[in-house]
């Protein structure tokens, strides 16, 4: 039952092959019994998962048989979970139990989705690996002792172990594509603004957005079909209307244009990874699609731009967590500062710490125009590359990552040498466009992606694409020796 | 850019993190090591760019003048670490 | 040493709203503590803004009336700083581009005079919540109801010249706020708060001398004394060889005197940018025209009318049209009595004591405006006297009826019958036979007392009934025989 992908999941229980809570059941236990070496979980619902999954059986035996009725999920912990810990892997909210829920929680479980808990991931969305949890870090199951990528690390280990078969996760600035990458799952980050942001904790308002890790293109769009849409409370929330996925899923490649950035293949990428990315470009051009180089001239000052607004963002979006309405205080506070420093220095991990402290650098008197403003420009300028890229091809095409997971603990002393393993990914952030990255090889047991970007709103043609080249070639439907 | 333990001082207390020294040195180090990284965005010459704060480039929506929310005060004061009355407790603040 | 002194006002205007800013959460005043404050207001984890287009209309409407340019777009800042009340770690305003741009304000001094004063700007934010320091034994307990009220923020450019000004000028918004019903004006319940910034300089110097800023100083009288107690200080300091140092200070009634606040944001570097959880405002000029067709009258220019219109002096305009309760009031008054003389007499008289006395204000008159005007046009075709017409008055305000009835109840009218009256008068010289031959054996200058003496045992013996006027000329008639 665990090796099934979503989609098959919802055939199976629609033909009662098995109810809703056999495979509850049966996931929990693979997840007692598997999560402790891989710790991708932080809140198991095992109760209440049984409870939704014994109603959700009870609704279809009364004759409602509504395709996402049933099916199990597990959620990034920054999604607000009412009743449930939601806890950004962080000591500041190691005791918060939220008091309502995410739009995208909602809609999943009124479409019938099951929730089994909450999933694993860098502080606050801070840190490309998972290393930053103030639970510890995700495994990533291909090999134990690397990462799996971040800051949806937990959601990547879950799914790609066969603990749970999708998840959500978020990118703000490749969170969702990386670990994707690393664990060989297909991940989505749909356009800003497509999913809304209401309840989901913000790291960095104008760069997050909500996603899926699934095992391959068509549960992806299940998924965003489920949460697509405009949220009024979210006034990022574009009013674009919502494409039907799943019926442009099987359309030929064939006319395709798919753009190949020279900048990225640069000597910053590994030669190996260079390798997967031309055997896929092979297949896509049996497909039918054809290619064309273009020039992203202001890719090198991505990340550079990337993280001065992330962490510029971050440094206030972060100034709530203050002890005094929720979260955690310090103890015997001596006064008013004292409450602030002590609370604030004891719930923040370092990442965190550093990164607020950057953000709060580049907005202070004297330095905004030089890192902000400036940053923002670089923004415009990256925007503006896509936007006439994209007046010559319909998607852009390349590595996901410039190299392969990296061991546990050995980046954790070079915050900058992990940044710029982002440089493929923070740019689609930066425009907003969508991007997915999809398993198209494996180096060293270690599995590969192959990132797709595509034009404001058109996940359905990242979806296709993806579809069709899962259709032909069968690294998303392996599994980790032992899951 | 090098930052100067003085600056990092200050930009600690600036976002109220209470910082002991050993954390200030490191901080110190790995933040000046970030510095650098960007500012190699003053390579490129953004004189004519104007900023962009979102991409979606869209007008804010307007919400009508009407009351939406009730009062959950005791379910939303269960998360709060030190309340009286209704109110939450912070140590005494003097002007 | 000749000192002028530069002053300059931010005022901070609750708009009168039924929602917050950026939540649906209830304004009204009042309410137990913290039952007024959503998700949003309590900054929880991925809560989000949404913007309520009635302050929107609101500043647009204030804008248009201080003449002040609306621009195409305007947008949210944040003003980042740590405090209590502020839950979210950072204050949404707004910074380089605000709502309202440049305008201007005129306003009328006390010798009658109108100065313009320039308005830098006005903005949007929201408010903060409170704090309350008693009961907790060294703790403070913070009420978040307030917090996400919407506040506009009214600049004045450095152009006040003097206290009286900085209290015109207050004044003068504070009827413009109320006249657009875009804020309720009450400084009592911290609805109209002002900030002064008050600098010296040597007299004819043009470079400004350093400012210190007057926090949140909720009367008109306070801001007055506020001022002056600060221009003092600063003097003093200066004549003794010190400076000015630029801080905030409070102004504390019981001692009259402004104190250095304990430097809450002075260290403080706000780290302003745009907010990225909302987007540019777009204000169509299409909104603003039709904004500008629902304007009211506005108080400067009601006030000019009715200088023009009723020949009042610019004191007692401004005073009637302080607000648009108070203008309609007298505008009806005058047009049942047909003399606005007579109407502001009493209204600006009479009626204004009775209001105050009774501690109400014109919203709710005991004498309504038809009744005065009824009781004015008695007056003017002589059915009573000035004096009795107080006596009615007092009657209508105890609910006696209207003027018509409480005469005829009361028998007040006034006689003019000239027989009566010289009937009457011979009684009176009569009575007082020896006054008379003292009256005519006397020269114009003690006359003019003794004449006093008759008119009022004429008054008494008609008990204030007989015309005034009559009574004057035929008395004086018949002394001179």
């Amino acid at each position: 039952m665990h090796q099934l992908t979503l989609a098959n999941i919802s055939k199976a229980l629609a033909a009662k092959q098995f109810s809703a809570r056999e495979l509850t059941s049966h996931l929990l236990s693979r997840i007692e019994q598997l999560d402790p070496q891989l710790n991708s979980f932080i809140t198991v619902s095992k109760e209440s998962a049984l409870q939704q999954a014994t109603a959700a059986d009870e609704l279809r035996s009364s004759g409602i048989n509504a395709p996402l009725l049933g099916l199990p999920i597990a959620h990034k912990d920054l999604f607000c979970t009412e009743g449930v810990r939601t806890s950004c892997a962080s000591k500041t909210l190691d005791n918060f139990i939220a008091p309502y829920t995410a739009t995208v929680v909602d809609k999943l479980n009124t479409a019938g989705f099951i929730s089994l808990g909450k999933l694993n991931m860098d502080e606050f969305a801070m840190g490309s690996s998972g290393e930053t949890s103030f639970y510890g870090p995700s495994k990533n199951p291909w090999d134990t002792q690397r990462i799996p990528g971040g800051s949806s690390s937990g959601s990547a280990v879950a799914v790609a172990a066969r603990l749970i078969p999708v998840s959500t996760g978020s990118d703000s600035g490749g969170s969702i594509r990386q670990p994707a990458a690393f664990t060989g799952l297909t991940g989505i980050k749909p356009t800003y603004g497509r999913i809304s942001r209401w309840g989901m904790t913000a790291y960095a308002s104008s760069l997050d957005q909500a996603g899926f890790l699934a095992h391959n293109a068509e549960d992806c769009a299940m998924l965003l079909q489920a949460t697509a849409g405009f949220d009024e409370r979210d006034s990022t929330s574009s009013q674009q209307p919502v494409d039907d996925y799943a019926a442009t899923l099987t359309q030929p490649l064939k006319g395709l244009r798919i753009g190949l950035p020279k900048e990225y293949f640069s000597s910053d990428l590994d030669s190996r990874i260079g390798d997967v990315v031309n055997n896929s470009i092979e297949q896509l051009k049996q497909l039918g699609a054809t290619f064309v180089e273009i020039s992203l001239p202001s890719l090198p000052h991505a990340v550079p731009a990337y993280y001065v607004i992330a962490s510029a963002e971050a440094s206030t979006n972060l100034a709530r967590f203050d002890g005094v309405r929720f979260g955690h205080r310090c103890a015997d506070p001596k006064n008013l500062e004292d409450l602030y420093l002590r609370s604030r220095d004891e719930a923040f991990g370092k990442e965190v710490k550093r990164r607020i402290m950057i953000g709060t650098y580049a907005l202070s008197t004297g330095y905004y125009d030089a890192y902000y403003l400036k940053a923002q420009k670089i923004r415009r300028l990256i925007k503006n590359d896509f936007v006439s890229a994209f007046k010559d091809v319909d998607l852009i095409l390349g590595p996901t990552t410039p190299n392969l997971p990296w061991l546990l603990g050995s980046k954790t002393n070079d915050p900058v040498a992990a940044y710029l393993e982002d440089i493929y990914t923070v740019p689609a952030n930066l425009a907003g466009i969508p991007g997915l990255s999809m398993p198209a090889g494996m180096i060293d047991g270690l599995p590969v992606g192959v990132q797709l970007l595509a034009p404001y709103f058109q996940e359905a043609r990242l979806l296709q694409v993806a579809h069709q080249f899962q259709q032909h070639t069968d690294w998303h439907a392996r599994t980790p020796a032992g899951f | 850019m090098a930052l100067k333990r003085c600056d990092v001082e200050k930009l600690a207390y600036l976002a109220r993190l209470g910082m002991d020294d050993t954390q200030i040195d490191n901080t110190t180090a790995s933040l000046s090591d970030v510095l650098g990284m960007i500012d190699a965005m003053q390579a490129v010459n953004t004189d004519t760019i104007e900023p962009l704060a979102n991409p979606l480039e869209a007008n804010q929506r307007l919400r009508p003048d009407t009351v939406t929310e009730s009062n959950h005060r005791d379910d939303y004061q269960t998360l709060a670490p030190a309340v009286e009355n209704g109110l939450y407790l912070v140590p005494k603040v003097i002007d | 040493m000749q000192w002028e002194t530069v002053i300059g006002l931010e005022i901070h205007a609750q708009l009168a709203t039924n929602t917050k800013i950026f939540s649906g959460s209830s304004t009204t005043f009042g309410a137990e503590p913290n039952t007024q404050a959503s998700l949003i207001d309590l900054a929880m984890p991925g809560t989000l803004p949404v913007l309520n287009q009635e302050a929107v209309r609101m500043a647009c409407m204030f804008g248009l009336a201080v003449d002040a340019h609306i621009a195409e777009h305007n947008i949210f800042a944040r003003k980042n700083y740590f405090y209590p009340d502020l839950p979210k770690g950072y204050q949404t305003s707004q910074m380089d581009d605000p709502i309202v741009g440049v305008g201007h304000m005129d306003i009328a001094l006390e010798d009658g005079s109108i100065k313009r004063v320039g308005i830098t700007r006005a903005h949007l934010e929201e408010d903060a919540g409170k704090s309350l320091h008693e009961d907790f034994s060294g703790m403070t307990g913070i009420d978040l109801n307030r917090a996400g009220t919407p506040l506009l923020e009214i600049v004045s450019e450095p152009e006040l010249s003097n206290a009286k000004e900085a209290v015109a000028y207050a004044k003068a918004i504070h009827t413009l706020v109320r006249y657009l019903n875009i804020c309720d004006g009450n400084m009592a319940e911290g609805s109209f708060r002002c900030d002064c910034n008050v600098s010296i300089r040597p007299k004819g110097q043009s470079t400004l001398g350093t400012r210190t800023e007057i926090k949140n100083v909720n009367s008109f009288r306070f801001i007055e004394r506020a001022i002056n107690h600060e221009i003092q200080r600063q003097i003093e300091l200066i004549e003794d060889g010190g400076k000015v140092t630029q801080e905030t200070r409070l102004y504390d009634p019981s001692k009259d005197e402004t104190r250095s606040m304990r430097s809450k944001e002075e260290a403080n570097d706000y780290r302003y940018f745009p907010c990225p959880d909302l987007l540019p405002i777009h204000i169509p000029r299409e909104m603003l025209e039709e904004l500008r067709t629902h304007l009211p009258e506005l108080p400067t220019h009601k006030r000019e009318r009715f200088e023009k219109e009723f020949g009042l002096s610019t004191y007692d305009a401004s005073v009637l049209s302080a607000s648009r309760e108070m203008a309609n009031y007298f505008e009806e008054v005058e047009k049942i009595c047909q003399d606005a003389k007579l109407a502001t007499n009493w209204v600006m008289g009479e009626l204004s004591s009775l209001l105050n006395k009774e501690n109400l204000d014109i919203t709710q008159p005991p004498v309504s405006a038809k009744q005065l005007g009824g009781m004015l046009l008695r007056i003017k075709d002589n059915t009573i006297s000035g004096k009795i017409a107080k006596m009615v008055f007092e009657a209508m305000a105890a609910g006696e009826g209207d003027a018509d009835q409480v005469i005829e109840q009361r028998g007040l009218k006034q006689v003019t019958d000239s027989g009566a009256i010289e009937a009457m008068l011979d009684d009176v010289l009569a009575a007082n036979a020896e006054q008379v031959e003292q009256y005519r054996a006397s020269d114009e200058n003690k006359r003019g007392k003794m004449f006093g003496f008759f008119v009022g045992q004429a008054m008494r013996a008609s008990k204030g009934k007989a015309n005034p006027q009559q009574v004057n000329d035929l008395l004086k008639k018949k002394l001179e025989q």
